[in-house]
Formats: structure tokens, C-alpha cells, sequence
């Protein structure tokens, strides 16, 4: 029981979500609205179902029946689509508030980081503020004194100290209010998306000094939709769904569910754009499909997959190629792939392109291109959007950024060079 | 500094007390007894209690965030911090005109100017109270949703801000004492009190309408005609002494009665002593709070959703 830090038991939070039942459609509705509410409002006070301000009718469970156990030092991922109650999971925890059902436990001092800067005040100065959002922060006055430098170092404004926020950039801004809450150290963190302040440099420093806390053995518990980050950071991954839990495990276990799920199945088809021009042979579709067939767009490094290039042809063509090309999102070519050519009548026709692409984790856009006797008649750019991620399979994953982008079998050994 | 190294050792007290009570031990029964979590979260019905020793436990984000609101005052105004002195002084000059010379409104024996102003220096105090806490959770929306903290903080901060302003406004009552050739009498050590009673109802209030905003925001424009009204429900154009007696008690469950007529008693030397007034009054005003406290308390677990 003792090495426990948080235990969760049966948690759930009901929101009531009030909605107008019809929009207004002119001003004068709206006024007259307007008018008729304190008599509408005061009828419903007497029957006690008023609950302040729009028609609070109907209810969801932004959570339910969330349970489980975090122990001392575990660094354990919160995932899950938008709207699957990660932040009210967070801000249940942090006592923000209350659940609806159930009950948590939290055996430590607990400190959350919900937002970056909150309670930055625009007149105040970078020192004043740093006073300010570090007591809001749960701060004390003689812990804030002996982080001052540091903070103001690792936010990178030691010339600015003395300016008003206000007049800050707004990379300035984000750096400061970062550095103000990186340096809470409390027994238990509760992260919420925090991470994707500032340019790239900086958000390097943030996961560095994310890790660094991880790795002094602290209790975090980590909201984000960066599974890099996720992956890196934390061992444990919990994955939320609509509120429920729906998979607690290993990280990179938790996140292939997560990244197989429905969401990224939506753009596993991708239908292509019409041609500008009159064409007689037009691509329709372009779809992405696991080595198992089922629709796809994320897909782990060496994993085998195939690319479905479907498309029409309106007239008899000799010679007909479908290609399709690989790029990164920022418009990189990596390779090409050619069908082999075939003389087909008019109809509709699908080529399969299956293949294990030697990338390492990245975000892939395609080039369709259809041709005939080597006239291109129709070629469109940057559709379709798949993502490689890196999950260790086996004992060598393949880890290290700044690397390149292939990843190929290589054969290397360490020998002596004075052997015999 | 004698300051700090008593709250780093307050820390490192904290913190061995957590330690001690989270590191497995072998002892079975020592597990048990030290298992217990420090934090329990779970729903919570009805009246629930105040927490004040979480409140204390917070004092220093207190400090802060007075420290804020007094720092963010005035900023960027040309007369500055002059406007806590612009807004009775110049009431008081309307009322001297109007009530005191037109109306001949008797100010029991008192140049008509002081009488007005010794009452409307802690009136000012306790309408910008009033003002700043209720609408406090609302104008701190982003805080409340964000971090936690006893919430009863922020009216709190609202009201204690105010006594900036209420020493600039008092500083000028003593230099008009000082041209009026008055002295204060012995009964000025009643005077913290006297401050203290307009805090609490001022705070008292004030968790009330800032709890309702929250919800209702109605009381967004509630509190200026509340004021408004209320300001001539207390006797600082006017004596309270107009009253007949069984009548003057009973104006004291209106504690700024208590507070006005006590500021004029202490400071002017008037001879109407508060007496009864002052006890109806302070009894008052500790319903106002305590009740104020208990129903903040109650709302306070919906804040963070409904705001």
C-alpha cells in the first residue's frame, strides 16, 4: 500500500452542457430574448431547476469509472483523442474540481501545471511576475528566492528582468512563464500539455528538463498528444477514451493502440482532388492499408504496408503508369514508386503498391501522377498524410535523432585493429 | 530574513512528514497507521467546512496577490494612487455643498465638511472592498480554472488591497483634522476595531455576491446600485442622532452605521457614543461574515465549472 502515490477508484465527472434549443436568427429574437429571460429564469428558479446562466438540460460524464494505482516514481502518460477527459482527469487530481463519483487518493504533496503563466499579469515585471506565478503555483517565497536565477537563465531574459511583460515577444513571454514552472518541485506532478511553448530549441530544453524531473525519481503524471514526447518521457502510458480507461500498460503498447485507433483509420482513405483539366484517365482514390489489409495511416518503422491508387479511365490508353511519390510534409522527395505499364480499356482499375519503406519516424505527404505513352495527364501534390513512429520492437529500437531518415540493415562490428 | 529560514524549515518539515509517512516500512502496523493519504479527493454535499488552516497554510499567495492588485492599481493612470484620495474628497465637497450648506443637514456641532468625510473614508474603504471582492472570481476566471488554491483567497485579497487606499484617504482626514484645529480623543484605540468591523462586513458581502456572480452575473450590476443605495442607508451625509432611540439601535444592523458613527466618535470627539449601536452592529456584521463564509464554501466546489 505504502509506495503508492495516486489511487484512483471509480472516478467520474458529469458536466451539465446547456444549449439554447433554437439559435437566435435575428436581432430582434435576441432582444426580445433578451427581454422575456429574467420571467423565463424566475419561473424556473421556482421550480428549482435552474442552475444559472443558459438552459441546462442535458448532461455528459466528461469521465467514468476511471480506476487505477500510480506508484513512487512512476512517470505515467495520460493519451486519448480530444474530449476524452484527460484534462478533467488532471483537474480532478489537482482539486480544481470535484468528481462526480468516486474517489482518489493522493499520498504526497501534489503540484499541477494545467497552463503555463497562469496568472501572469502584463503590467507586472518579469521578476514581480515570477514572484507572483510562483506562489500561484504553490510556491514558497524562500524557494522562489533561491530559484530566481536559475529561472530567469533558463528562460533566456536575464536583460528583461526588470521590463513589464507586456512589452515581452511572445517567445519571451512562453520561455518565462515555462521557466517559472519548471523549477516547482513537488513530490507528484500533474502535467497538461505544457510542452509545446516556444520555437524548437526552446521546446528541446522544455522535454530535457521534463526528463531530467523524471529521472530524479518524482511521481509525474504527463497529458499530451505528443507521442514522441510521451514515449520518451514516461514508461507507463494510460490511454482514455470518451472518459473511460481504455488501455493501461507498457507506453509503446498503449500508444500503438492509441495511434490504430478509429481517428487515425478516418485518414487511412484519402479521396483525391478532381482533374483541372479534361482528362481521360483521373485518380479517385488513395488508400492506405496495413500488411494485413486493414486501412491505416500510422504505421511503426519497417512495418510492411501497401498504398492503393485507385483511378478511371474514360477512353482506350495504351501504356498506362500510376506513381506515386513519397515526400516529407515539408515537401522532401524520398522516392518514387512506378507501376509497371499496361494498355487498359475504360473503367475503373486500382494499382497496389505494397512495400516496407526504410524510414525512420517521420510524417509522410504523396504525389499522384497517371500517364499514358508518357503524356502525364493527371498529378496532384501533397495528399495524404501517414505517420512512421518509432516503437522498440525487439531489443534494438531505433533511436537517435538528428540521424538521417533511412534506417537500413547494416552489418558492423568493433574489431581490434591490431589482431592477429 | 528571520522570515524565510522559518518557512524553509516549515518545508522541511512538510517534507520529511510526507517522507516519513510514503517510504514502505517493514512494520505492518506502522504501514497502517502512517497509510493514510494526504490528500483525499472525493464529491462533497451540502455545508462543508471552512478549511482555515489551508487558508493560513496559502497566506503567502495572499500576500501576493494583495501585493498584485495594489501594484496593478493604479498603473498607467496619470493621477495614480491620487484616486484613492480624489474619490471621498470629492464627494465630500458634493455633500458639503448640497447637504451641508444648502440642505442644512445638522452634523452634531461638526464643521460639516469633516463630519462628511471622517464617515466617508471607511465608507470608501468598504465600497471599494466590496466592489473589488465581488467581482473578484470572475476577473480571476483564468486562475480558478487553472490552479488550485482555498479560493477563499481572492476576495479576501480584494478586500485587504483596500487598505491602501484607506491609509492615503485617512492620511488626508488627519491633515483636515489638522485645519480644523481638532484633535483626536483617547477613544482613537477604538479605531482598529472600528477598521476591522468595516473589513468584515465589507468581506462578508463580499463572498456572498462573489460566490453569486459566479453563477449569476447579475450581480455585476447589482453591486454599484447596491452601493449606491446603501450609502445613503448609512449615516454619512446625516447624523444618526435624527433617530429616535429604540429606532437608532436598530439602524446599527446596518454595520457601517456602527463603523461610520465609530470613526466620527473616535476621531471628532462627537457625543454620540456608539454604545448599543456598536454591539448590533459588530453582531451583524459577524453573521454577515460567517454566514458569507459558509455559503462561499459551498458554491466553491462548482467555481472551476461554471465561471
Amino acid at each position: 500500500m505504502n509506495d503508492l502515490a495516486i489511487r484512483v477508484e471509480g472516478l467520474g465527472k458529469q458536466y451539465r452542457i446547456g444549449g439554447e434549443k433554437n439559435g437566435y436568427k435575428t436581432l430582434r429574437d435576441t432582444l426580445s430574448d433578451a427581454a422575456m429571460a429574467p420571467l423565463r429564469r424566475a419561473k424556473k428558479l421556482l421550480q428549482r431547476q435552474a442552475y444559472g446562466v443558459g438552459e441546462m438540460n442535458e448532461s455528459i460524464w466528461a469521465l467514468q469509472k476511471v480506476c487505477f494505482e500510480v506508484k513512487w516514481g512512476e512517470v505515467v502518460g495520460i493519451i486519448g483523442r480530444n474530449g476524452a477527459g484527460k484534462s478533467t482527469l488532471l483537474k480532478i487530481l489537482s482539486r480544481i474540481t470535484e468528481p462526480t463519483e468516486g474517489c482518489a487518493e493522493i499520498y504526497g504533496r501534489i503540484g499541477s501545471l494545467l497552463e503555463v503563466g497562469t496568472g501572469f499579469h502584463p503590467e507586472l515585471t518579469g521578476r514581480e511576475n515570477i514572484y507572483l506565478n510562483g506562489a500561484i503555483l504553490g510556491m514558497k517565497k524562500a524557494e522562489i528566492e533561491c530559484n530566481l536565477d536559475e529561472i530567469v537563465a533558463f528562460a533566456e531574459i536575464e536583460k528583461f528582468v526588470d521590463t513589464p511583460v507586456k512589452r515581452y515577444s511572445s517567445g519571451m513571454y512562453v520561455r518565462l512563464a515555462f521557466a517559472v514552472a519548471a523549477h516547482l518541485e513537488p513530490e507528484i506532478l500533474l502535467v497538461d500539455e505544457v510542452l509545446a511553448v516556444g520555437d524548437i530549441a526552446f521546446q528541446k530544453k522544455c522535454l530535457g528538463k521534463m526528463g531530467q524531473v523524471a529521472k530524479e525519481g518524482r511521481t509525474v503524471l504527463f497529458v499530451s498528444h505528443n507521442m514522441h514526447a510521451v514515449r520518451n518521457l514516461c514508461a507507463r502510458a494510460v490511454l482514455l477514451e470518451e472518459g473511460a480507461k481504455a488501455a493501461d500498460g507498457e507506453v509503446d503498447d498503449v500508444v500503438a493502440v492509441y495511434l490504430s485507433g478509429t481517428q487515425e483509420q478516418l485518414e487511412a482513405t484519402v479521396h483525391l482532388p478532381p482533374s483541372k483539366s479534361e482528362a481521360p484517365i483521373v485518380g479517385r482514390r488513395l488508400r492506405f492499408l496495413g500488411a494485413n489489409g486493414s486501412p491505416k495511416s500510422v504505421f511503426r518503422i519497417r512495418e510492411k504496408w501497401q498504398i492503393v491508387l485507385e483511378f478511371e479511365l474514360t477512353e482506350y490508353l495504351s501504356h498506362v503508369i500510376g506513381a506515386v511519390g513519397i515526400r516529407t510534409v515539408t515537401g522532401t522527395p524520398i522516392l518514387t514508386y512506378w507501376s509497371t505499364p499496361k494498355d487498359l480499356s475504360p473503367g475503373s482499375y486500382f494499382v497496389e503498391f505494397s512495400m516496407e519503406v526504410p524510414l525512420k519516424a517521420s510524417r509522410l505527404s504523396f504525389v499522384v501522377g497517371l500517364s499514358s505513352n508518357n503524356n502525364t495527364f493527371y498529378y496532384v501534390e501533397d495528399v495524404g498524410n501517414v505517420t512512421i513512429v518509432e516503437v522498440a520492437e525487439g531489443k534494438q529500437p531505433f533511436r537517435a535523432s538528428g540521424a538521417g531518415i533511412l534506417v537500413t540493415e547494416c552489418v558492423s562490428e568493433i574489431k581490434r585493429l591490431d589482431s592477429p | 530574513m528571520v522570515d524565510a529560514t522559518k518557512v524553509r524549515d516549515s518545508i522541511a518539515a512538510v517534507h520529511q512528514e510526507s517522507i516519513s509517512g510514503n517510504i514502505p516500512s517493514q512494520n505492518n502496523g506502522m504501514r497502517s497507521a502512517n497509510g493514510a493519504p494526504l490528500v483525499l479527493i472525493r464529491p462533497t454535499r451540502g455545508w462543508v467546512s471552512l478549511k482555515l488552516d489551508e487558508l493560513w497554510e496559502y497566506r503567502e499567495l495572499l500576500y501576493f496577490l494583495t501585493w498584485r492588485d495594489i501594484k496593478v492599481r493604479y498603473k498607467q493612470t496619470v493621477l495614480g494612487a491620487g484616486w484613492a484620495i480624489i474619490q471621498p474628497f470629492f464627494t465630500m465637497v458634493v455633500f458639503s455643498l448640497f447637504f451641508g450648506k444648502l440642505a442644512k443637514v445638522p452634523s452634531d456641532g461638526i464643521p460639516y465638511p469633516i463630519f462628511a468625510y471622517a464617515a466617508l473614508v471607511p465608507w470608501s474603504f468598504f465600497a471599494n472592498g466590496l466592489n473589488q471582492s465581488s467581482n473578484s472570481l470572475v476577473g480571476n476566471a483564468n486562475l480558478i480554472k487553472k490552479v488550485y488554491f482555498p479560493r477563499l483567497v481572492i476576495p479576501l485579497s480584494g478586500v485587504i488591497s483596500g487598505l491602501v487606499d484607506f491609509s492615503l484617504a485617512f492620511a488626508v482626514l488627519l491633515a483636515m483634522m489638522l485645519f480644523y484645529g481638532i484633535f483626536p480623543t483617547i477613544n482613537i484605540i477604538w479605531l482598529p476595531f472600528l477598521l476591522t468591523l468595516g473589513f468584515v462586513t465589507s468581506l462578508g458581502v463580499g463572498l456572498w455576491l462573489s460566490a453569486m456572480n459566479v453563477q449569476f452575473r447579475d450581480v455585476r450590476y447589482t453591486v454599484p446600485f447596491l452601493v449606491q443605495f446603501w450609502l445613503f442607508a448609512t449615516p454619512i451625509a446625516y447624523p444618526s442622532s435624527l433617530l429616535a432611540e429604540p429606532w437608532r439601535t436598530l439602524f446599527g444592523l446596518n454595520p457601517m452605521v456602527g463603523v461610520v458613527e465609530g470613526f466620527r466618535w473616535a476621531l471628532l470627539g462627537t457625543d454620540t457614543a456608539p454604545g448599543p449601536i456598536i454591539v448590533v452592529s459588530s453582531l451583524m456584521a459577524l453573521a454577515l461574515l460567517v454566514g458569507g463564509a459558509f455559503y462561499f464554501r459551498r458554491m466553491e466546489r462548482t467555481f472551476a465549472d461554471v465561471v
